[in-house]
C-alpha cells in the first residue's frame, strides 16, 4: 500500500491505496465522488475527465500515486459555494446539452479546461478541443453551442452565429448553411 | 420559467432532468453502494467456436475475497431472457453449457467481495476449449455444410421463407440490381450494462437495479425465469447512461440475480467497455440482394428483395428484424404494386444481435434509397425527380401498403420541399458542377434521401394525483434514459391543471411506484406515454371539476382551470378554488383526486422527412468529409422542440456513422478486432458537422396528441442520405455503388476502378440456396405477426 496526500474539490485527503489504484477509482471508491464516470478502458471516452491541477485529464489514466500532492477538481466541485451552477454546466443546461447525462460530467471538465486554455475558440476549435471526448446521445451539436456560448466575446467574429453553417470554404455550400432551420430551436 | 400556464406544449422548455446530472449527481447502477455487496466478474470466452472440454476453478477459489467461482454446472440457472425467441431450438444458457458460440460468451461467473478480486480470480480460471469450425459470415452461413451452433437446425439458417409477388419485375422496362451490405455495428452507450440485485430487502423479495429500458418487462422476465412472483420483485431503471435499443435484462443479469438469491447477499455486475462491445447485442447485419423495375419514365412497377440477415450467436433476436421491421418498410415512401421479399435468418460465431436505433427501419430506408438513387442513374434522371414521380400522395392517406403496413398520416412532398429549400439544392448542383468542370480534388456529393419508419403502436398506463399541497404527480409506464419524459410529460400535465411547470413531480422506471408500464423504445413514449399522461389529466380534471360544481353551487360544465392554479366558475372570477383545496376536500369525502389509466391500443404511427447530406471527397485519399447535414423530420405534434431536436442530432450522428465510420469487424476466425474503443470508430465532435434540423408538422390520426416518434427517425433518414452523397460524389465517373462504411480504402478504390476502367458489378446473383426457401405459410404469418410486436 502506498499514501497518497490529495486536494479534491478543496479539501484535503490522505489514504493509503494499493498502488494499482486508478485515479478513478480512488475519487470513486475510496472518496466516494461518484460524479466522475467510466465509460471505457482504453483512455478514448473522457467520462472520467476531471481538473488535475487546473488542468484536463482522463482519471483512468493516471494511477492515484501519480496524483500525489495534486489538487483535483471534480464536477462535484464545479458549482458556487452557493450551489449555483458553474457558467459552463449552465450553458449545457440553456443549450439542451445533454441527454442521458452520462458523458456530461467529462465533457463539461474538458469544457471548462479548453476555455480556460484557449485564447479565442470558434467552431472548428471547439470541436477538436472536446476531440477526447465521447457522447452518443446530443450528435455534440448542442455541446459544441454550449461551448461556443461561453467563449462568447473571446470568439471570432461570427463564430456562435454560424454554428449552423459548416467550415466549407465558399461557394454555396457556405453560403447556404447560414440560412439555418426554420424549425431550429431558438437558443 | 417565463411560459404561462396552459402554454407549455409546443415550447422548449429546458429540462428538469438536468441539473443533478449536470452536478455529478447521477443515480447511475455503478454509483449505488450497498452494505455486504459482492462483486461479480466473468471469464468469457476467447474462441468464437469450441467445445469446453474441462473447467478448473481452484487456483481461483483460493484468492483472497473469493466467495464463489461457478460454471453453468454449479447452478441451476434458467436460460437467459430473449425479447423474443428466433425458433424453439434456438436456445441460450445464461452461462455457455458444452459449447461456446461467439468471443465474449460467458463461461464463469466470479464472487467477490470487490471488483478487483473478482477481475485477479477470473484470470486464474482455466478452461480448456476444443476449436470448432466457425462461421463469421452471413451469406457463408447459407451454406448446409456450414458449422451449425444447433444440430437439430441442421446448419446455420434459423429462417428461410419466400414471401410476396412471385413475379415483381414483370412488365418492367429497365431492372436495376444491386447488391448491398449494411454493416454490423456496435450499439454502445456511455454506460455500459450494469445491474445490483439486492435480495435483502424487507419489502421485496429481490430489489433489481438495472440500466435498462423497460424495468416492468425486465420484471415480469425475471420472475418468470426465476419462478417467483412478480409482486415480489422490484425493478428500478434509475438514471441509465444511454440504450438506443440494446439494454434489457442480460445473460448476465440473470446469472447476478441468480448468485444474489444463493448467496444471500447483494450482487453487482458492472460491464467494462472491452466486455461491452463484445457482450451487449450488435445492430444491423443485413446483406440485401435488391433490383427495382421501371418503367423508361421512371415508373416503379416492382421490386425483388432477397435479404440475409445475421442473428449472431445463439440466434440474437435482432435476426427477425429483417423479416419484421425491414420487410415492413420496404416499399418506403413510394408506389411499388408488387414486392416480392425472400429472407434467410441465420447464426453466426459473432456476439448475437438484438436492437440498434432504428431497428430494421434504417435497414430498410437504406437499401429503397439506394436502389432510386442507382435508378436515377441509370435513366438518367434527377434522383429528386423520380421520388416525385412515385411518392404516395398526402390524399391517399391512411393508406394500406403492399407489405401490409397502415401509414396512418403524410405529405412527403412537403417534406422534400422544405429540405431542398434549406439547403438549396440547386445551388449545391451548380457548385457541383463548378468543381467537377474545374478537376477540383475536393469534390461536391450531394445526396438525398426521403422514408418513412414505423414507431410506437399499443397502449401505455399513467397515474396522476393532486396532493393536499397542490403539487401534483404525474407517472407513466414508459421509461426514459436521456430522451427528457420529465420534461416532456410535466408540460403536457401542466397544461392540463393550469400549474408552473415545478408544481408537477413526474415518477417513472421503478416497478414499486408505477403499478405497470411497457418502457421505452421503437420510438413510442411521447405518443403512447404522453397521450395517457394527458388522458388521465383530464380524467382527474373531470372529476374535480364536479366537485367544485358542487361545492361552488354551479353545473360542471360551467367550472374551468383558470391558468392560475385554481378551479373556478366561468366568468365569475372571485369564485375559485385552488387545486390543494379541492385535493384536500376530495380526500375527506374518501375519493382522492388519484386516476390510474390505461390507453387504448393504438396502432403504429408512420413518421417521415427527407434529408439532404453534402460530403467533399478527397480524390486523391479516398477521405470523405461531411460538410451539411440539412435534415427535415415529420413526427407529427411537437411538444418539446428542443427535445425533438436534440433527439433528431442524435440520430443525425448515428447514421452518418454508419455510412462513413462505424463497423464492428472480425477475422476469419471469428476474433473481434474492434472491441475496445481504440479500434471501433465511433466519432467525436471533430469528425461531424453542424446540422439544420426543421419539421413539418403532420399529425397523426391515432392518438390524442397527434404526435409520432422521433427518436429513431433521424437516424433512417440520415443513413442513405450520406451514402447517397458519397456515390454522387463519384457518379460522373460511373461509380454507382459503394458499401457502408465509405471509407478512405473503398472509396479511393472506386476511384482507381473507375480510372481504370475496371468499375465492379454492383450486382451479384444470391446463393442458390435461397430459391429453394418454402413459400410463406402459416408459420411464417405467425412469425411476423411476431416480429412486429417487438418494436425496439
Amino acid at each position: 500500500m502506498v499514501l497518497v496526500s490529495v486536494e479534491v474539490n478543496g479539501s484535503s485527503y490522505q489514504h493509503e491505496v494499493e498502488p494499482r489504484t486508478l485515479l478513478v477509482q480512488y475519487l470513486r471508491e475510496t472518496l466516494g465522488l461518484t460524479g466522475t464516470n467510466i465509460g471505457c478502458d482504453t483512455s478514448s471516452c473522457g467520462a472520467c475527465t476531471v481538473l488535475l491541477d487546473g488542468e484536463s485529464v482522463k482519471s483512468c489514466t493516471l494511477l492515484a500515486v501519480q496524483a500525489d500532492g495534486a489538487a483535483i477538481v471534480t464536477i462535484e466541485g464545479l458549482s458556487g459555494p452557493d450551489g449555483a451552477l458553474h457558467p459552463v454546466q449552465q450553458a449545457f443546461h440553456e443549450h439542451h446539452a445533454l441527454q442521458c447525462g452520462y458523458c456530461t460530467p467529462g465533457m463539461v471538465m474538458a469544457a471548462v479546461s479548453l476555455l480556460a486554455e484557449e485564447g479565442q475558440l470558434d467552431e472548428r476549435g471547439v470541436r477538436e478541443g472536446l476531440e477526447g471526448n465521447l457522447c452518443r446521445c446530443t450528435g455534440y451539436h448542442n455541446i459544441v453551442r454550449a461551448v461556443l456560448a461561453c467563449a462568447g466575446d473571446r470568439a471570432p467574429a461570427g463564430a456562435v452565429d454560424a454554428v449552423g453553417a459548416v467550415g466549407a470554404a465558399g461557394g454555396a455550400v457556405g453560403a447556404v448553411g447560414a440560412a439555418g432551420g426554420t424549425g431550429a430551436v431558438a437558443s | 420559467m417565463t411560459v404561462g400556464a396552459g402554454t407549455f406544449s409546443g415550447t422548449p422548455v429546458r429540462r428538469v432532468e438536468d441539473p443533478d446530472l449536470l452536478r455529478g449527481a447521477g443515480t447511475f447502477v455503478d454509483n449505488l453502494k450497498i452494505d455486504g455487496m459482492l462483486s461479480l466478474a466473468f471469464v468469457r470466452s476467447p474462441i468464437a467456436h469450441a467445445a469446453i472440454r474441462s473447467v478448473d476453478v481452484t487456483a481461483a477459489r483460493e484468492m483472497p475475497g473469493v466467495v464463489g467461482v461457478y460454471s453453468a454446472a454449479d447452478l441451476d440457472l434458467p436460460d437467459a431472457p430473449a425479447l423474443m425467441a428466433l425458433h424453439p431450438a434456438a436456445i441460450r444458457p445464461s452461462l455457455a453449457k458444452g459449447t461456446v458460440n461467439f468471443v465474449g460468451d460467458p463461461v464463469v461467473a466470479v464472487a467477490a467481495e470487490t471488483r478487483a478480486a473478482a477481475m485477479d480470480a477470473a484470470e486464474l480460471v482455466e478452461i480448456d476449449y476444443e476449436p470448432l469450425g466457425v462461421v463469421v459470415d452471413m451469406e457463408e452461413a447459407l451454406d448446409p455444410g456450414s458449422p451449425a451452433q444447433f444440430e437439430s437446425l441442421g446448419g446455420n439458417v434459423v429462417i428461410g421463407l419466400r414471401t410476396g409477388s412471385e413475379d415483381p419485375l414483370a412488365g418492367a422496362d429497365v431492372v436495376v440490381r444491386g447488391r448491398f451490405e449494411n454493416q454490423r455495428v456496435a450499439v454502445v452507450p456511455m454506460e455500459g450494462s450494469a445491474i445490483v440485485v439486492d435480495p435483502t430487502g424487507t419489502d421485496f423479495d429481490l430489489t433489481v437495479h438495472l440500466s435498462c429500458q423497460m424495468p416492468h418487462v425486465a420484471r415480469s422476465a425475471l420472475a418468470k425465469l426465476l419462478g417467483m412472483d412478480p409482486k415480489r420483485v422490484r425493478v428500478i431503471a434509475p438514471h441509465v447512461g444511454g440504450a438506443f435499443g440494446a439494454k434489457h435484462l442480460s445473460a448476465e443479469g440473470v446469472v447476478a440475480s441468480k448468485l444474489a438469491l444463493e448467496l444471500g447477499r447483494p450482487v453487482k455486475w458492472v460491464e467494462t467497455r472491452s466486455e461491452n462491445l463484445v457482450a451487449m447485442a450488435h445492430g444491423r447485419g443485413q446483406v440485401q440482394y435488391v433490383e427495382l423495375g421501371l418503367r423508361r419514365d421512371g415508373t416503379f412497377v416492382g421490386m425483388r428483395c432477397r435479404m440475409i440477415g445475421d442473428a449472431g450467436g445463439y440466434g440474437g433476436f435482432g435476426g427477425i428484424l429483417v423479416l419484421g421491421q425491414t420487410k415492413l418498410m420496404a416499399q418506403g415512401v413510394y408506389h411499388i404494386p408488387a414486392i416480392a421479399f425472400d429472407v434467410a435468418i441465420v447464426t453466426t460465431n459473432t456476439t448475437p444481435m438484438g436492437a440498434y436505433r432504428g431497428a430494421g427501419r434504417p435497414e430498410a430506408a437504406a437499401f429503397v434509397e439506394r436502389i432510386v438513387d442507382m435508378a436515377a442513374d441509370e435513366l438518367g434522371m434527377d434522383p429528386v425527380e423520380l421520388r416525385r414521380k412515385n411518392f404516395i400522395r398526402p390524399d391517399e392517406f391512411p393508406l394500406t401498403t403492399v407489405m401490409g403496413a397502415d401509414y396512418d398520416s403524410g405529405d412527403y412532398g412537403a417534406a422534400l420541399d422544405e429540405v431542398l429549400r434549406l439547403a438549396d439544392y440547386d445551388a449545391l448542383r451548380r457548385e457541383q458542377d463548378e468543381r467537377r468542370r474545374r478537376g477540383d480534388r475536393m469534390q461536391l456529393g450531394i445526396g438525398v434521401s426521403t422514408y418513412v419508419e414505423v414507431t410506437g403502436g399499443g397502449a401505455e398506463f399513467s397515474e396522476v394525483e393532486v396532493h393536499e399541497d397542490g403539487t401534483i404527480t404525474v407517472k407513466a409506464g414508459t421509461s426514459a434514459h436521456g430522451q427528457g419524459h420529465a420534461t416532456a410529460f410535466s408540460q403536457i400535465a401542466a397544461d392540463q391543471f393550469g400549474v408552473p411547470i415545478e408544481q408537477i413531480r413526474y415518477v417513472q422506471s421503478d416497478t414499486a411506484l408505477v403499478a405497470r408500464g411497457r418502457g421505452t423504445g421503437g420510438s413510442r413514449s411521447v405518443q403512447l406515454g404522453g397521450t395517457a399522461v394527458l388522458q388521465t389529466s383530464k380524467l382527474v380534471v373531470e372529476r374535480a371539476k364536479e366537485l367544485v360544481a358542487e361545492l361552488l353551487e354551479t353545473a360542471p360544465e360551467d367550472v374551468v382551470v383558470t391558468g392560475d392554479g385554481r378551479l373556478g366558475v366561468a366568468g365569475v372570477p372571485s369564485k375559485a378554488l385552488a387545486w390543494g383545496e379541492v385535493a384536500r376536500v376530495a380526500a375527506e369525502r374518501g375519493a382522492p383526486l388519484l386516476v390510474q389509466h390505461d390507453t387504448e391500443r393504438a396502432g403504429s404511427t408512420y413518421p417521415f422527412g427527407a434529408h439532404v447530406a453534402v460530403v467533399e471527397v478527397d480524390m486523391e485519399t479516398g477521405r470523405v468529409v461531411p460538410i451539411r447535414h440539412v435534415a427535415v423530420d415529420d413526427c407529427g405534434v411537437i411538444v418539446n422542440p428542443m427535445l425533438v431536436d436534440g433527439q433528431v442530432h442524435g440520430g443525425l450522428a448515428s447514421g452518418i456513422s454508419q455510412a462513413l465510420w462505424e463497423q464492428f469487424l472480425y477475422d476469419d476466425d471469428g476474433n473481434p478486432i474492434t472491441s475496445t474503443l481504440a479500434e471501433y470508430a465511433m466519432p467525436s465532435a471533430a469528425e461531424l458537422p453542424s446540422f439544420v434540423t426543421a419539421h413539418t408538422e403532420t399529425p397523426s390520426p391515432l392518438n390524442d396528441l397527434g404526435a409520432k416518434g422521433i427518436g429513431e427517425s433521424a437516424t433512417v433518414g440520415s443513413t442513405p442520405a450520406v451514402q447517397n452523397a458519397v456515390v454522387d460524389a463519384l457518379s460522373h465517373l460511373g461509380v454507382r455503388h459503394i458499401d457502408m462504411p465509405c471509407t478512405p480504402e473503398r472509396v479511393w478504390r472506386a476511384i482507381a476502378a473507375a480510372q481504370a476502367g475496371t468499375l465492379p458489378d454492383p450486382w451479384r446473383e444470391p446463393r442458390s440456396e435461397m430459391a429453394g426457401f418454402p413459400r410463406e405459410g402459416a408459420a411464417g404469418e405467425e412469425l411476423e405477426r411476431g416480429a412486429e410486436s417487438v418494436n425496439l
